[in-house]
Formats: C-alpha cells, structure tokens, sequence
C-alpha cells in the first residue's frame, strides 16, 4: 500500500479534554460503553454492558439483556495511558468480520498538555478496505431508517 | 436525521472493485493491464470502472490508443466526511463523559 493510498483511505480527529491522562485513556478504553454511541449496536436487544478487554488480543463487545454478545473490535496495540489500537469489524453483511483483511483500524494516541489536560489524537484507516458494510453501520450511527433493514438481514443470516 | 450517503461505499462493497480501487491507488492503470493482474474478463473490468466513475472514486484519461484510469480525489472525500462526521460526535460524547463522568475505572 503506497503512503498516498494510506492517506485517502484515512480519518484523522482531535480532541482536548480536561482530565489528566490516566482518566482520559480509561474512560476511553474501559469506559468505551459511557460515549461510543450506544444506537451503534448489533444485538437487536438492549445493551447491558459494553466491554473493552485492556490487553492485546482482547476483545470488544457489547453483552446484551438477554445474554447474548457481540464482538465488534480487536484490541490490537494496548499502550496505557498513551496508545491504543483496535479494529472495526464489521462486514457487508453485518456480522462480524473475521477476515483482518476487510477491517478498519482506530489509533487512539493521548497527549499529556498539562498534568489537567489531555489531547486525544484519533486515526481511522484502512476505509477502503470495509465497503457495504461501513454504509451500512454508519446509518445505524446515524439513526436514519437503515437500521431496520440491518437488523433484518443480520436476523436472517441466523435463522439461515 | 437523513444524510447523503457516499456513494463510494456502495460501489467499494465488490470485492473486485476494491480490487482495482487499490491497484489505481499504487498508480494510474490502463483497463488491459487490470485485467492482466485480475481474474476476471476484460469487459468485466470495465463494467467495474464504469461504477467506480459513476461514484466518483475513480477517472479517466485518453493518451494516445489507451485510455488510463487514476483514483479520483473527490469521491475519497466524500467518504471521509461520512467518517468525519461520525468520529466529530462520538469524541464530542467521550469529552462529556471524561470531564463529567462520575464512573470510577
């Protein structure tokens, strides 16, 4: 992959909080179920918990009411309190993507400013490689009707 | 709240047009060298590029006999504004939480 490839296939975003930066990584991390948006979610049932595993080949995922689970991201690099990497799997068909090769990745880089203030340097590469699927989850994300449609196929990928 | 989606998502859900994407990526291509290096027809690699331009993701150029094709700046764009945009929200939600988050990690 060429560096100009990398670049368009690339998000980057910032973010200053205030908080030191043992607390911003936390939350960030094991705290990912009190900001990433909880209409994000493959379970067709409530969400009872969000879990980030703190360690390389950990997991995320989302625990259900009922029991069931959901396991939408790797953690791939677990630097705390200044790196963290995962991926987003997710495939066209709204499972979750085994093949690494379909997966986006999050770098998470947090910057002490002051021993109050934290900068969190954010890199979603790799689009390219998601397709359907990213559009898909992103009309989940963003409420609008996709999400029905979603649930539908997923459903009937079990019953199948 | 409807939004425009990218049209560059649909068109990259074919394996085989992600296939070409990438390969326009490494550098402009004519059509007979893509179906060279892929397993697939000559006439199908056009049909590809066909909605790879319809989406914007990628362009093309006569030189000569040939015509070469490059990846088009305007359809990655459109794609990452889709991502922007939802990244812009989640960190506005995650600032919330770290600054007045009460949960003890």
């Amino acid at each position: 992959m060429t560096e100009a490839e990398t670049t368009e296939t690339t998000v980057w975003s910032s973010i200053v909080v205030e908080a030191p930066i043992d607390r911003a990584f936390s939350v960030f991390t094991q705290g990912i179920g009190s900001w990433f948006p909880a209409e994000y979610n493959l379970l067709g049932v409530d969400i009872a918990e969000r879990v980030f595993e703190p360690r390389v080949g950990g997991h995320v995922y989302d625990r259900g009411v009922d029991g069931s689970e959901c396991h939408w991201a790797r953690v791939l690099v677990y630097e705390p309190p200044t790196r963290v990497v995962f991926s987003w799997d997710l495939s066209p068909q709204f499972q979750v993507e085994a093949d690494p090769e379909k997966t986006s990745e999050i770098e998470a880089q947090f910057i002490a400013e002051t021993p109050q203030r934290t900068r969190v340097d954010l890199e979603h590469r790799h689009l390219d490689r998601h397709g359907e699927g990213w559009e898909q989850s992103r009309s989940i994300l963003d409420g609008d009707g996709g999400w029905a449609g979603c649930l539908r196929s997923f459903a009937k990928r079990l019953a199948a | 709240m409807k939004t425009v989606e990218a049209p560059g998502w649909a068109a990259l859900g074919d394996p085989t047009r992600r296939a070409i994407f990438e390969r326009l990526a490494d550098r402009p291509r004519p059509v007979a060298e893509l179906a060279l290096e892929l397993p697939v027809s000559r006439p199908a690699v056009s049909q590809h590029l066909k909605v790879l331009k319809n989406a914007q993701l990628v362009v093309d150029q006569r030189v000569g006999t040939q015509r070469i094709y490059r990846v088009d700046p305007r359809g990655l764009d459109a794609l990452r504004v889709d991502v922007e945009r939802f990244w812009k929200k989640a960190l506005t939600a995650y600032k919330s939480a770290v600054e007045h988050g009460t949960e003890d990690l």
